[in-house]
């Protein structure tokens, strides 16, 4: 969560201070309506939203958890405190690994690494992603169509195999995960917000902006990314839960460094030490289940800032219904629950 | 035709990376790969096979542009070295005598998953806010925050190891030859299932919802109410009105998902145990026998790239916007 802060700030901030001295030549009416809204804050209008709320508390709760796991869980986590593989009981609330190592505590500590990872990689792939793309759109021609060039390339060459032979060549560790991750992980944000830049860039206020003489870092990083807040803010989230659930399987392959407790290398051992086959479900299931939450709450965040920031979205869906045959008021598609 | 060109062009470029990537990546790593194998191949590898190491990851003291133009040699002639893992046989045949079954899989598992996902796409788009469209999308979207692995794991506890109502492992049971006899197809087909069925688990919804949201555009149009007001038939205005002009985005995902078939189903492999090329991938990294790592990793991409330059003149075929600019 602490994570997501320090992008999200200043750039509401930025919008505030530009948008005085690009507003008369900004955007033409039906943009005005969402930029006051915006300005008075995403975070406001998001805690608003029934979708983004539920996110929000869900994936605060994993943060609480993977802060405090020292204190709920004191001690190493992977010290043997039991006989192996003993279903959930009032001393082991989730039962025991084959090991004889109490589940409880290995998903709380799981938390820290497996958060800090998804979230690093996704801070990290977004920004180059970032970098890429407002590039791509700002200078067109020959640096559009190289770097264009590069995105796709590594858009298509296979991600996981590409993981598996990197991980293999690079000492194991964290850093190597990250690493990893957010260079098999960049070209899907750079490629979304390419497009997106490339609609701000032939607004007026650009045009106004490059007249004026402002230096190129100036326009991309002051007067372009401002306008995109929400959809950075969309790939990051969706940049995160690749990285959360991409690390998760690259430890579960064993590819990860094994010694750390996270989520994925639970998973990694519950499998090796044949869980699945003794009946020891009490073993995986918890950490795939606390992957999967995460997922989910960052889905949901991601549903909201979309609902609140793009009134396109709720405005097409008002035509389309209108114009078919008569149906009940549109729930909401994607998620419900 | 240029637009073909110009993909080919792309293609061949993405080509050059990936063996470039490859040829890179071993040279530039800590360590000495061949002194890690030679230790773990026991004395079996003969000293020209240990020169041909060397010279496969550049420790043979030649200039690196000479290493290249080497490395790019032996790509063109498929000579990928020896697997040190199941020595002496050559790379080239390891993978070849596994790429069949991923490709079964895979393909088995993208088919299944296309068919029924655009099918539910356009029921859903066509019948908007109905049964289908307000259950299934929210209850496909939460099955595909789960990572895809630890569904397999649950599926092959529970339909594997509680029910017993398929096998647990491999592409077929242990002691059938290979053949073309009924007994032993339908052995194949039992250990298909359940790898094949948690593929299309989670890959549905994204066809599903991707069809949805397409054909959800397409039936805005004007020619949609043009056909409604002639008084053609729904069915009609639903398969050959909207979702055919829908199809084409769905196309492009094809081509995508293709990738997902040669190198994706590497977790399914591994969870399942299924003899094909990721899970040969996994064993080839751990035993450390990196010519073979490398030579998986070549065929994958290859396909990949291959694969996406047919769906794209497929594209040429359908579309006919692409063929004027």
């Amino acid at each position: 969560m602490s994570a997501t802060d320090p992008t999200e700030v200043p750039l509401l901030v930025a919008t505030d201070h530009r948008g005085t001295l690009s507003g008369p030549t900004a955007p033409a009416a039906p943009d005005l309506l969402p930029r006051r809204r915006a300005r008075q804050g995403l975070v406001h209008s998001l805690v608003a939203n029934r979708k983004a709320l539920t996110g929000m508390i869900l994936l605060a709760l994993f943060v609480v958890v993977a802060l405090l796991a020292p204190l709920l869980a004191p001690g190493d986590p992977s010290t043997i405190t039991s006989l192996g593989a003993q279903p959930p009981s009032a001393q082991h609330l989730l039962g025991t690994t084959p090991k004889g190592q109490d589940v409880l505590a290995l998903t709380m500590w799981g938390a820290r690494s497996s958060l800090l990872v998804g979230f690093v990689v996704g801070l990290a792939a977004t920004a180059i992603g970032l970098l890429v793309g407002l590039s791509s759109a700002y200078f067109g021609g020959r640096a559009d169509n190289a770097l264009s060039l590069l995105t796709n390339v590594f858009l298509l060459i296979p991600g996981l195999p590409l993981l598996v032979i990197l991980a293999a060549f690079l000492p194991t560790g964290m850093v190597t995960v990250i690493l990893v991750l957010t260079f098999t992980g960049w070209a899907g944000s750079a490629r979304v917000l390419r497009s997106q830049a490339l609609s701000i860039r032939g607004k007026d206020f650009v045009a106004a902006a490059i007249v004026t003489g402002e230096r190129p870092a100036w326009i991309m990083f002051r007067e372009i990314l401002p306008n995109m807040a929400s959809i950075v803010m969309i790939t990051l989230i969706g940049s995160v839960i690749f990285g959360i659930g991409a690390q998760a399987g690259l430890e579960f392959l064993g590819l990860g460094d094994v010694s750390v407790v996270s989520w994925g290398t639970n998973l990694y051992w519950a499998s090796n030490d044949g869980a699945l086959m003794s009946g020891t479900w009490w073993a995986f299931v918890p950490s795939g289940a606390a992957i999967a939450f995460v997922a989910f709450a960052l889905a949901l965040i991601n549903y909201g800032v979309d609902e609140v920031t793009n009134p396109r979205l709720r405005a097409t869906r008002r035509t389309t219904s209108a114009r078919r045959r008569a149906l009940r008021p549109a729930t909401h598609p994607e998620v419900n629950r | 035709m240029r637009f073909v060109v110009r993909r080919l062009g792309f293609y061949l470029v993405a080509f050059w990376v990936s063996v470039t990537l490859n040829f890179l990546l071993p040279r530039f790593m800590p360590g000495d790969p061949v002194s890690r194998m030679l230790s773990q191949s026991q004395g079996r590898m003969t000293p020209e096979q240990v020169d041909q190491m060397r010279v496969l990851f550049g420790l043979d003291q030649r200039p690196v542009w000479q290493q290249y133009l080497g490395y790019w040699h032996s790509v063109f002639t498929g000579d990928m070295g020896v697997s040190i893992s199941r020595f002496p046989t050559p790379v080239t045949e390891v993978i070849a005598s596994q790429i069949g079954w991923t490709v079964l899989l895979g393909g088995t598992a993208l088919l299944i998953a296309v068919v029924i996902g655009n099918a539910l796409g356009i029921l859903a788009a066509w019948r908007r806010g109905g049964v289908l469209d307000s259950v299934l999308p929210p209850v496909l979207v939460f099955v595909g925050s789960f990572p895809y692995f630890w569904l397999a794991m649950g599926a092959l506890y529970l339909f594997g190891v509680t029910l017993g109502w398929f096998p647990l492992r491999h592409a077929f049971t242990a002691g059938l030859t290979p053949s073309g006899s009924p007994v032993f197809l339908s052995d194949v087909a039992a250990h298909l299932v359940l790898p094949a069925a948690t593929i299309v688990l989670v890959s549905i919804g994204g066809w599903m919802l991707g069809m949805r949201n397409t054909m959800i555009a397409t039936n805005s149009e004007d020619y949609i109410v043009m056909a409604e007001a002639k008084g053609l038939r729904p069915a009609r205005i639903m398969l050959r009105y909207a979702a055919r002009n829908a199809t084409l985005p769905a196309v492009t995902s094809f081509g995508m998902a293709i990738g997902f078939v040669v190198g994706g189903a590497l977790l399914t492999e591994v969870v399942f145990a299924y003899p094909g090329v990721g899970y040969q991938l996994l064993g080839a990294v751990s035993a450390l026998d990196y010519p073979l790592m490398q030579g998986i990793f070549l065929t994958i991409t290859a396909a990949v790239l291959v694969a996406n330059f047919l769906v794209d003149i497929v594209y040429v075929r359908l579309d006919p916007r692409v063929r004027v600019s």
